[in-house]
């Protein structure tokens, strides 16, 4: 019984640990994909925030240092994203494409050139991790508590305040915005920002909280998986948070299954588990699971009336 | 914006993209200058490595040939008015079609057999991986660009089980498949040269830059030549007036993305039946995403797009000595060189045009209404 009890309770810490960078890169994706800017570029937020979380982290020594410098990398991104889409109103999947590819690039050529180890940063060892609060062996580093806290904050946000109203008003209809006297490229842009933000904590947790320093391509994806689950959550943030959850319950379990071999079933290949986000998600698009309707004005650019 | 006169035609084709490419090149040089290494000595070492020996020359064109294929598969669905992001996951699944088509052939078939069954699995199977979204945005409403990014991960996915369980071959340590036999190997273009009597360097080179030019003029042919073509673009520009024409609108979408699939998967023949003379898992190698900035660089068009295909081939072949010969310097600044161009080429396309109209729009020009923007 005690086995089975620490069983779950390691399943779930370690779901938990897989699924905080998810939640919090969905939430930032939530505020932009609210205001109409569709963002692919999630990932690339992201790996540059882990990058620079632990390059700072290893030349000052401090983990707070990390933080900050991986929600300002973030937010320069998130700010590339809003010039190219807001102001010169370009293609939003292509600035984002462009973000993602930019990133995974940079990261490597900056780490090769600054800490010569093959774009990797140096190993973090104390205080420059963000290290566990509460419970031995779970993991839960401040950033999880962040976490978890961003989901009724970001509901709270768009549900329940003037800005969230108007944030919404505006990835459905910016004209109705426009004419009520609001600036739509303001909002969104705060949209963009707020993104930035959450996606640079979802990079600093990668690289300084969840792993001890920088590798190549090591988001290797999560940026689409909460791409995926606010498409799976509807573009609500609680739905969103289950998806989140359901993702990295998921990815515990692949974990957990490999080599294994399941009674009546054989070896469960670890790439189908690891490939139902992206399964489950082309299926609920379709329609085959309920229906997911984005904003309206989502992905296109406002163009104002002379 | 409706105030500014149009920039003249030749400004539009020639003059803003190549504005765009400098900010992109002006932009990698700061980067270059921020790691400490002198850009112009940079700039000298990449194109000697890109064209300085007939051997660089070759692998330039080798890496180019990848290019044309990714290239022209947006560039078609681009014309559809589609967004092709999965060229990644086409190129693996055509890959794996042309190289299950040799595997089970290579000892029965001659190579005049072989090797056109391999290339036509490889277009199957890629446009197969392309249909799956297109008749998934066509008939069920969900949006081709998720979808299409969602297939890329299903598709390493698919791979990598494949290769690890399935294809592996008996005692090996590498998830790779057995090699192909003589009859499934594509020309080198050295041997080839070599056999009517003219010596290069050898190189990564093989015959499917000549399927490359083939599917250049074929695009061209098609999109420009065909009724289908001109109903592609049709829907590309208006769907409405595509309807009015009447196109079915889903069967055309299926059919750009069945194409633009099928462009892709080629990359498969390049790789596997050309270099690896095996199945091996991550050859696509980017070139997909990479097929993006090849598209919107050459204007979608094949003249353009062999053009852009050549610039990311040096780029590719030069960046690896640039490389070699600096060690700060790594193989990942071509991909940022790649980001930096679908940046300013693709999203930020428009940013210099206020200035271009500035100096270049002639005052009779003004004439003309300004084009207006649809739905404003």
């Amino acid at each position: 019984m005690d086995d089975l009890l620490s069983l779950v309770f390691l399943t779930l810490a370690a779901t938990l640990r897989v699924a905080t960078p998810l939640v919090l890169c969905a939430m930032g994706g939530l505020f932009s994909e609210k205001s109409g800017i569709i963002d692919v570029g999630l990932e690339g937020k992201m790996l540059m925030a882990a990058f620079f979380a632990a390059a700072t982290s290893a030349v000052t020594g401090s983990a707070w240092a990390g933080v900050a410098a991986a929600i300002i990398a973030a937010e320069v991104m998130a700010l590339l994203h809003g010039f190219a889409c807001i102001t010169h109103r370009g293609n939003q999947v292509v600035s984002g494409i462009a973000i993602n590819i930019i990133a995974a690039g940079l990261t490597v050529v900056w780490g090769t050139a600054w800490f010569n180890r093959g774009g990797q940063t140096p190993p973090l060892v104390g205080d420059q991790r963000l290290l566990p609060l509460l419970l031995p062996n779970a993991g839960d580093n401040i950033l999880v508590y962040a976490a978890l806290l961003s989901v009724p904050l970001t509901w709270w946000i768009v549900e329940r305040t003037r800005f969230g109203l108007r944030l919404r008003a505006v990835g459905e209809m910016p004209l109705a915005v426009d004419t009520a006297g609001i600036s739509v490229p303001w909002l969104r842009y705060r949209a963009v920002l707020l993104c930035g933000l959450f996606t640079g904590l979802a990079g600093a947790y990668l690289s300084i909280a969840q792993n001890a320093g920088f590798s190549r391509d090591m988001t290797a994806g999560q940026g689409f998986i909460a791409l995926a689950a606010i498409i799976f959550g509807k573009w609500r943030p609680f739905p969103t948070f289950g998806a989140c959850l359901i993702f990295g319950l998921l990815d515990a379990i692949a974990i957990r299954l490999q080599g294994v071999r399941v009674p009546g079933v054989g070896e469960v290949p670890v790439q189908l588990i690891q490939a139902l986000p992206y399964l489950l998600t082309v299926f609920l698009l379709a329609g085959f699971i309920g229906r997911a309707v984005a904003p309206r004005a989502a992905g296109v650019p406002y163009e104002k009336e002379h | 914006m409706s105030t500014r006169r149009p920039l003249p035609a030749w400004a539009e084709i020639a003059v803003l993209p190549l504005v765009n490419i400098a900010l992109a090149f002006l932009t990698i040089g700061i980067i270059v200058r921020i790691i400490g290494v002198d850009p112009l000595h940079a700039l000298k070492l990449l194109v000697v490595g890109a064209i300085g020996s007939s051997e660089s020359i070759g692998y330039t064109l080798y890496y180019t040939t990848n290019f044309i294929f990714t290239g022209l598969a947006v560039a078609v669905a681009f014309h559809a008015g589609l967004f092709n992001i999965g060229g990644e996951g086409q190129a693996y699944i055509g890959g794996l079609g042309c190289g299950l088509a040799i595997l089970a052939l290579d000892r029965f078939l001659p190579a005049p057999l072989m090797i056109p069954v391999a290339i036509l699995a490889a277009a199957l199977f890629g446009a197969a991986w392309a249909a799956v979204p297109a008749w998934l945005q066509a008939w069920r409403g969900s949006h081709i660009v998720i979808t299409t990014i969602m297939f890329n991960f299903l598709a390493a996915a698919l791979m990598v089980y494949l290769m690890v369980n399935v294809l592996i071959a008996p005692g090996s340590m590498t998830p790779q498949s057995r090699n192909f036999a003589a009859s499934g190997k594509l020309p080198s273009m050295h041997d080839t040269l070599a056999a009517i009597g003219i010596q290069v360097a050898p190189s990564a080179l093989n015959l499917s830059i000549v399927l490359a030019v083939l599917c250049c003029i074929g695009v061209w042919v098609f999109l420009w030549h065909t009724p289908w073509g001109y109903a592609l673009r049709t829907m590309g520009h208006n769907p409405e007036a595509a309807v009015y024409a009447g196109t079915n609108l889903r069967h055309m979408t299926v059919l750009a993305m069945c194409i633009s699939g099928g462009l892709a998967g080629f990359v498969g023949v390049n790789e596997l039946m050309g270099v690896h003379h095996r199945i091996v898992l991550d050859f696509p190698a980017g070139y997909g995403f990479a097929g993006i900035a090849v598209a919107l660089m050459g204007r979608s068009h094949p003249v353009g797009i062999v053009l852009a295909a050549l610039l990311f081939g040096a780029l590719q072949q030069g960046g690896a000595e640039l490389a070699f010969e600096i060690p700060t310097i790594t193989r990942e600044m071509v991909v940022v060189i790649q980001g930096l161009i679908i940046l300013f080429s693709g999203a930020l396309a428009n940013m210099p045009r206020p200035w271009l109209q500035l100096f270049l729009s002639s005052p009779r020009s003004g004439e003309v209404p300004a084009q207006r923007a649809e739905g404003s």
